[in-house]
């Protein structure tokens, strides 16, 4: 059993291809608190990658990535 | 590790090809995404991609690059498999199925997270498409000039 996260935001990005979960986590961390986490659930397997890129080009962080079946989840902290 | 400064993105759009575009498009709002300033120049077969839906042309010739041309975003074929129209149609029903943004979705969304979309005085003039033919979100008609100015300045530039 892991630890859970608490988040502040949760997206279902689940369908969406390239560039869309990037897109739209880049749009919704603005609604959130500095420190705050968004829960972002994605299918795209492109956003694997993505999306940490996306996080080292902002400065921010993505705190955890967990696979279930064809969901990829990612834990994104807003750093500034 | 971002810096205070912003990156900055120069992209010349030449192609009016809907595969290119979507590749520049996608590329420019991903850049647009991380924190980037991005700047597209669409020249030549690429002007098709600001423009509105209207005929444009004065002269035979440019009414003929009208007819050819004629048509918006939405309008661009595939570099292959066009079939006169089929493979468009094609491409769209099979990205529609994988929730692919389509071309004048990726626009938008670009437009409305701060790109800047250039359009190229010269190929406008050739193929005589007058400003009002292009979409309103775009911010000037420039030249080689200013692309070069912009691309020297730039973290990186492409060509499409």
């Amino acid at each position: 059993m892991t630890e859970e996260i608490k988040f502040d935001l949760e997206l279902d990005l689940k369908g969406l291809l390239c560039p869309l979960p990037m897109v739209k986590v880049s749009q919704n961390i603005k609604n959130i608190a500095v420190g705050g986490i968004i829960k972002a659930v994605a299918t795209d397997p492109g956003s694997l990658a993505d999306i940490p890129s996306w996080a080292s080009s902002t400065g921010n962080e993505v705190i955890k990535t967990e696979r279930e079946g064809k969901d990829i989840i990612f834990y994104v902290k807003r750093v500034k | 590790m971002a810096e205070d400064k912003k990156k900055k993105v120069t992209i010349a759009v030449m192609s009016g090809d809907m595969d290119k575009l979507m590749g520049a498009l996608i590329i420019a709002t991903s850049a647009a995404a991380s924190d980037m300033d991005v700047t597209m120049f669409f020249t030549f077969w690429g002007i098709r991609a600001i423009k509105k839906n209207v005929k444009t042309g004065k002269s035979f010739m440019g009414k003929m690059i009208g007819l050819m041309e004629g048509g918006d975003i939405s309008k661009a074929s595939p570099s292959k498999y066009s079939f006169g129209g089929m493979g468009r149609w094609m491409f769209n029903k099979m990205m529609k199925k994988n929730n692919v943004a389509s071309l004048a979705e990726l626009r938008q969304m670009a437009i409305d997270m701060g790109v800047k979309l250039y359009g190229c005085g010269m190929s406008m003039e050739v193929m005589e498409i007058p400003r009002e033919a292009l979409i309103d979100e775009v911010v000037d008609i420039v030249g080689g000039g200013f692309f070069v100015e912009h691309a020297s300045k730039s973290d990186f530039t492409l060509f499409i």
